[in-house]
């Protein structure tokens, strides 16, 4: 038997087999892959609930799941299962309800959402404070609502379908909680706890106060109409993120286990780098130095150097704030090779998965290695002086991708990034 | 090849108060729990004891920006890093890697009522709902709720520049996190890690969660496994956090060592009857052979089924030792139950209690967790 191949640090090498992806664009790497090299956008008005008096009323829900109502935890599941059905039938790994692995899940924070606590509300007589929802609770006739919204249901109603070993994991770190979910699977399979990780980003929590939330932050882009324009990244006209919804899973394999059973290796999470921002809530530092040093980091953990990337897939949100931070970040690390270096962002046409979107991205980052076209920023018509970048505007481009740095940032200061490499060449 | 990891930083609040050797105190004579019985009746609560905040959390408007569970764990976190002797140590701070089990935000209560009150008659329910809810939210409220906020407000507020990740799912996150950094370090992917978790048991909402299920007790107080008549969980304010650190590099700068943090393991079954035993079982066995003398401390719940099978489980690993539930001292904390009770664990053997100490616990829905912890 030949000799274990290992990474320039001597560790596993973290192989992709499987790869899975559902969005407003539609279910499945094919769907999205044409509406993503095509520049359509998946945003729209919402419909899922009424939107008067909101200065937002737009997003990128998945609006094709369900023909009923339903809570937030809900679509998650739906999201992440079907993600997860394609992403563990290309690995073939396993057997169905049998996953060889540990699951590692980025979920939406939950709470008790209106339409149940109105549905506690309307049999209560007098009042509806927390003393008569309580009241109305002990009359156990609300039984499967305790299930719905615990923080560790989705993951482990995700363990039971797909068998998945050990104990599932259920994490956020904000928005860059799908990256987070990677990376965690990575470091298990470097430590040699599984050999195998099944990795998902989920987010179906567009609902009328998770709106409003971001909307009273000032956070989201209120250019409503027409509502594929309004997610901008990069643009001297961005106003703010669009909310979207989707899913993105990664089976992570170990290299060589992967090899033995003559799997497809679609690529290597070569590297990952975070790095914690103590400056602010919602705000970065000014000096982009946690980020900076994320990417850094990352690099590092690749073994690779800046002249090693051949594309940036941004964090992009399409606020002000965070297109220029990047893009001064990302300069402190590529120089002035910066302005020749394609980075574009996929939030143009998805808006911001939240949850979901490091995830989401880096399976459009692997896609972009695997079928060398680039996906644009549309929406992109009145650059930003401030930021001289190579967005690859409005249009995909045919290009040779072998490494992606993929982006995420997140509020609390979550700076995530990972490096994405092609399949190594001699096996 | 796996390195030894220790725990070099406690940090301890509760209803009782602040600190390990209070705490230990409390494990060795005995002291009977503190438990509002009135407040949130019928459901008993080990509510908080006051805390000053400012030796903490020294802003205000740091103070502002926070909901009670996180200043509840930015106060811990603090404490343990100042037993560590890390609290000034820049180079230190942004080295090390937070590691948070964390649930949400809690509600506006008063709002909420208003709202669902409100919506009952309202002409237009969706327009109602967003009116009020665009009126009534305060924007920076969104910020105290997100679960990440914890490690966030830790960072801000020590000065930590290192990463962090917020686990979640109830108590299981409690026990991940545990696991999760006890083997980065035992790997060497890491030589310095903060993890825990903080709970205020003293809000309606999160109440309502679990009476919807039907998993709290009502009437008075009884102890963890003694609640037959009445099964469920009496929660508590508390949080703990631990600073872990490979051996190699806690002796290297001398500091002080409270116990070894030997293994964590966690498993989760689908709670058939036999399943907690049998899951406890496996995850002892995996953590090596546990000295007959061995204290046992228990995050059990109190919950029906799950409790006497946990109970169970530790009569099979230690049927002569002594055995401690965490909530008869401190309450059920739900994602902060595993932390507190490996806290209390290196607490007691740094005291001289017990030369080990096993630490079990099974979520109230689901979640197995166990560790052993020598004595340095």
């Amino acid at each position: 038997m030949s000799s274990p191949h290992r990474d320039s640090h001597g560790r596993p090498i973290v192989a992709v087999t499987g790869l899975g992806i559902v969005t407003s664009l539609g279910q499945g790497k094919d769907a999205n892959w044409d509406g993503l090299t095509a520049g359509r956008s998946g945003i729209h008005r919402i419909e899922r609930f009424p939107t008067e008096g909101l200065r937002t009323t737009i997003a990128g829900t998945v609006d094709f799941l369900f023909d009923r109502p339903f809570a937030a935890p809900e679509l998650s599941e739906k999201l992440a299962t079907l993600a997860a059905e394609e992403a563990v039938g290309q690995s073939g790994l396993g057997a169905a309800g049998d996953f060889p692995g540990e699951l590692f899940m980025a979920v939406p924070p939950v709470e008790m959402e209106w339409p149940q606590k109105q549905a506690l509300a309307t049999v209560i007589d007098g009042d509806a404070d927390y003393d008569a929802l309580l009241r109305e609770a002990a009359s156990r006739d609300h039984r499967p609502l305790h299930e719905l919204f615990l923080f560790g249901g989705v993951a482990e109603h995700i363990a039971d379908r797909f068998g998945t070993r050990g104990s599932p994991i259920s994490l956020s770190t904000a928005c860059s909680s799908g990256a987070t979910a990677i990376q965690m699977g990575v470091e298990a399979i470097r430590r040699g706890e599984t050999q195998a990780a099944l990795c998902i980003g989920t987010d179906g929590s567009v609902h009328a106060e998770a709106l409003i939330r971001f909307s009273l932050l000032s956070a989201l882009s209120t250019q409503n109409d027409p509502p594929e324009a309004a997610s901008k990244p990069f643009s001297k006209n961005r106003d703010g993120f669009v909310m979207g919804e989707g899913a993105g899973a990664l089976v992570l394999e170990d290299y060589d286990h992967a090899l033995a059973r003559g799997a497809t290796i679609l690529g290597v999470v070569a590297g990952c780098g975070e790095r914690g921002d103590g400056f602010h809530r919602t705000r970065s530092s000014p000096d982009g130095k946690p980020a900076i040093t994320a990417m850094r980091e990352a690099l590092a953990d690749a073994g690779l150097t800046p002249d090693d990337v051949d594309y940036i897939n941004a964090h992009g949100t399409s606020t002000p704030e965070n297109d220029k931070m990047e893009a001064m970040s990302c300069t402190a690390v590529f120089g002035e090779r910066m302005a020749s270096l394609p980075i574009s962002s996929n939030k143009s046409m998805l808006g911001h998965t939240l949850t979901a979107a490091g995830a989401v991205e880096a399976v459009i980052s692997l896609l972009t290695i695997a079928r060398s076209r680039i996906p644009p920023t549309i929406n992109y018509h009145q650059p930003d002086p401030s930021i001289p970048l190579d967005v690859v505007p409005n249009q995909a481009r045919v290009a040779s991708v072998r490494t992606v740095l993929s982006n995420s940032f997140g509020f609390g200061g979550q700076n995530t990034c990972l490096v994405l490499t092609a399949a190594p060449e001699h096996a | 090849m796996r390195r030894d990891v220790v725990i070099t930083g406690i940090g301890l609040v509760s209803s009782h108060g602040e600190g390990a050797a209070a705490h230990a105190r409390i494990l060795a004579d005995g002291t009977a729990p503190i438990v509002d019985a009135a407040g949130f009746a019928p459901y008993p609560v080990h509510p908080l004891a006051p805390l000053e905040l400012d030796r903490q959390i020294p802003k205000n408007s740091d103070q502002r920006q926070m909901e009670p569970w996180q200043r509840l764990g930015v106060y811990a976190a603090g404490l343990a890093l100042d037993d560590a002797g890390l609290k000034e140590d820049v180079e230190a701070k942004s080295e090390i890697q937070v590691i948070v089990a964390a649930g949400g935000g809690e509600r506006d209560h008063a709002a909420d009522s208003a709202i669902l009150t409100g919506l009952r008659d309202a002409a237009s329910p969706g327009a109602f709902l967003n009116e009020r809810l665009m009126g009534d939210l305060r924007p920076t409220l969104f910020l105290a709720q997100l679960s990440n906020l914890l490690a966030g407000n830790i960072a801000i507020v020590h000065g930590i520049t290192g990463p962090s990740r917020t686990l979640m799912g109830e108590e299981q996150a409690g026990v991940d996190a545990v696991r999760t950094a006890h083997a980065r370090i035992a790997a060497g992917q890491s030589e310095l890690m903060l993890v825990g978790g903080a709970y205020n048991a003293e809000r309606r909402d999160m109440l309502l969660l679990f009476e919807l299920g039907g998993f709290l007790r009502t009437g008075g107080y009884a102890p963890v496994f003694a609640r037959e008549d009445a099964p469920g969980m009496i929660t508590g304010s508390a949080s703990a956090f631990l600073v872990l650190e490979s051996a190699e590099r806690a002796r290297a700068r001398g500091a002080t060592i409270h116990a070894r943090l030997a293994d964590v393991g966690a498993g989760r079954t689908r709670r058939a009857a036999g399943d907690v035993t049998a899951s406890l079982g496996r995850l002892i066995a995996g953590l090596g052979p546990v000295a007959a003398g061995a204290l046992a401390i228990s995050a059990a719940t109190g919950c029906a089924g799950a409790t006497a099978e946990e109970a169970a489980a530790i009569a099979a690993a230690l049927p002569a030792g002594r055995r401690i539930a965490t909530g008869d001292v401190v309450g059920h904390a739900v994602e902060a139950a595993f932390p507190l009770s490996v806290a209390l664990a290196a607490a007691a053997l740094a005291d001289g209690q017990a030369g080990e100490a096993l630490v079990t616990g099974a979520g109230h829905w689901r979640g197995e967790g166990a560790a052993r912890l020598v004595r340095a």
